[in-house]
């Protein structure tokens, strides 16, 4: 015991003494780590290219990919596919985040909402959104109502589950608290049960974007005439891999900027945990 | 007693209303001539398919084969993904090295890399099953690492001051202590795999399956054919996360349940 508090203790001091430079020399070698493998990969894919161990509709040389990659950008025609494909996730995501909300919220504050609508939320979110692909392409054809709809459905599911799972999930020691300091209904539900529930639900709304990508790229694959994932389609059947991994790299991008912005909005959101703390 | 068993009854009716009423809808509005539309079935018909295509065996081998492919790769990706995610939060050295790049990678939307992998490894089940791993892979890696980066500090301290032996350490003490966020890897393994396997069948279109019931459907307008296989699809969803719970409550049972006793 005594060795464990006497091992805590020196260590403890010089961290807190420097820490900017300790922070700063560990990035720095993370930073230095993180390149080794990306570079042996390239170095070994050019060097496959370079000596036609595999024909190059197959596996196309990296510079090839990058000079496709820059005529794609400068003809407009990647980010006119990338702008439809934005477009159509934002307006699908929001219109099923906007719904997941709502019934999270009902089923989460009315027991008999839940009891009624519940079981049969349960029985729809059990069958992926692919799986709905081909009826949706029966009822209303394969226009952009088709994208919109898939799409809010990948993100309804995640939305309405955890802001449902939140607001059940607030401590009844909070509504206790909330009890004796006699705050009315409103109160209690803007002051204690949302902020209680608000990290679940947003971890909901982050699942949510990450399905609706996830949704888009698959219904662009199977159905569209316009868009990153009709790139991907269009290129793979003339065989002009670089096409296809140039929109799959801005597909990965994407995907990866989607999601920092809403941890950096979650950072901003959740600002008043921390300083408790 | 009573009182919580009416209780349950009338969760339960309250439950069946609103299924049921869309199915008495449905089953009316063919009844009494409501609708026209060439699109959609009477209800009775789902059923008469089902029935001729289980007689026929049809159902039987396309969700045999679905199952075969999807667990296959779920299998495969999950072992890499667990190694992987082992050795990643075991050495710090290898998460600086290869986390990085994981992460990024991982951002590509998953059905992005099957028009790939159809150029590399063509359209059979080889292809379905190297997808369906990759699908499986990064769940189970991340949480694996994960949980291992945050098993506790004195469990490790506990275990060197037993002096166990690294592999000791391993099993004993890092593995059990991860193994709730590893079975939630799993767990979400579980369901991408079967996501994934429907997109596969979807996109690589050869051989039998679930998806290739529901795009035949869809291509014949079957509307009876695409309605049973969705619901073969919900169902089988149904039963593996079924048994993934029940798994995971039995083999975290020694856990106890002391963080639902306050």
């Amino acid at each position: 015991m005594t060795t464990l508090i006497a091992n805590h203790v020196p260590a403890a001091l010089p961290a807190v003494r420097r820490p900017r430079l300790r922070w700063n020399h560990d990035a720095l070698r993370r930073f230095a780590l993180s390149w080794p493998l990306p570079l042996a990969v390239l170095l070994l894919w050019s060097l496959a290219a370079r000596f036609e161990w595999l024909p190059p509709q197959i596996l196309p040389p990296p510079s090839m990919v990058a000079a496709t990659f820059i005529d794609l950008m400068a003809s407009g025609e990647l980010p006119d596919n990338l702008w439809i494909s934005l477009w159509r996730v934002l307006a699908g995501f929001a219109a099923g985040a906007a719904g997941g909300l709502a019934l999270g919220v009902l089923m989460g504050l009315s027991p008999t909402a839940k009891d009624y609508l519940y079981p049969s939320f349960r029985a729809i979110a059990q069958v992926p959104s692919i799986g709905w692909l081909p009826l949706l392409m029966m009822l209303v054809g394969i226009g952009e109502a088709l994208k919109i709809i898939l799409i809010a459905k990948a993100a309804f599911v995640p939305v309405a589950l955890n802001t449902y799972k939140g607001l059940e999930n607030v401590s009844t020691r909070f509504i206790e608290v909330a009890r004796v300091y006699r705050f009315t209904r409103w109160q209690l539900l803007t002051k204690v049960v949302w902020p209680a529930a608000f990290p679940q639900v947003w971890n909901g709304i982050r699942y949510g974007l990450t399905h609706a990508w996830l949704a888009l790229v698959a219904v662009e694959l199977l159905a569209s005439s316009e868009g990153l994932g009709f790139m991907i389609v269009y290129g793979r059947q003339l065989y002009q891999l670089d096409v296809v991994l140039a929109a799959v790299v801005v597909v990965g991008a994407v995907g990866f900027a989607l999601d920092k912005v809403l941890a950096l909005i979650e950072n901003h959101l959740l600002r008043w945990r921390r300083d408790g703390f | 007693m009573t009182a919580s068993n009416n209780a349950d009854l009338r969760r339960l009716l309250r439950g069946v209303t609103l299924p049921a009423l869309l199915l008495a809808w449905w089953w009316a509005a063919f009844r009494f001539g409501w609708t026209e539309a060439v699109l959609v079935v009477p209800i009775e018909k789902v059923w008469d398919t089902a029935v001729r295509m289980s007689s026929t065996g049809v159902l039987w081998q396309s969700l045999g084969a679905s199952l075969a492919r999807d667990l296959a790769g779920f299998a495969l990706g999950s072992l890499a993904g667990f190694a992987l995610g082992i050795a990643l939060g075991l050495s710090r050295l290898l998460e600086n090295l290869v986390g990085p790049t994981l992460h990024t990678i991982k951002q590509i939307s998953l059905f992005a890399w099957i028009p790939l992998i159809s150029v590399w490894f063509g359209l059979g089940d080889t292809a379905k099953v190297i997808f369906l791993s990759l699908a499986a892979f990064f769940p189970v890696a991340l949480n694996t690492f994960e949980g291992i980066r945050s098993v506790p500090r004195e469990l490790i301290e506990v275990g060197r001051v037993f002096a166990l032996s690294p592999g000791q350490m391993l099993r004993r003490v890092v593995l059990p202590a991860a193994l709730p966020s590893i079975f939630n890897g799993v767990h979400l393994a579980l369901i991408y795999a079967w996501l994934a396997t429907l997109g596969a069948e979807y996109l690589l279109t050869s051989g039998i399956g679930i998806g290739n019931l529901l795009t035949d459907g869809r291509e014949h307008l079957w509307m009876d054919q695409v309605l049973l296989g969705i619901v073969m699809v919900g169902l089988v969803g149904f039963g593996l996360n079924l048994a993934a719970t029940r798994i995971e409550t039995r083999l975290l049972r020694w856990r106890g349940n002391s963080t639902g006793q306050y």
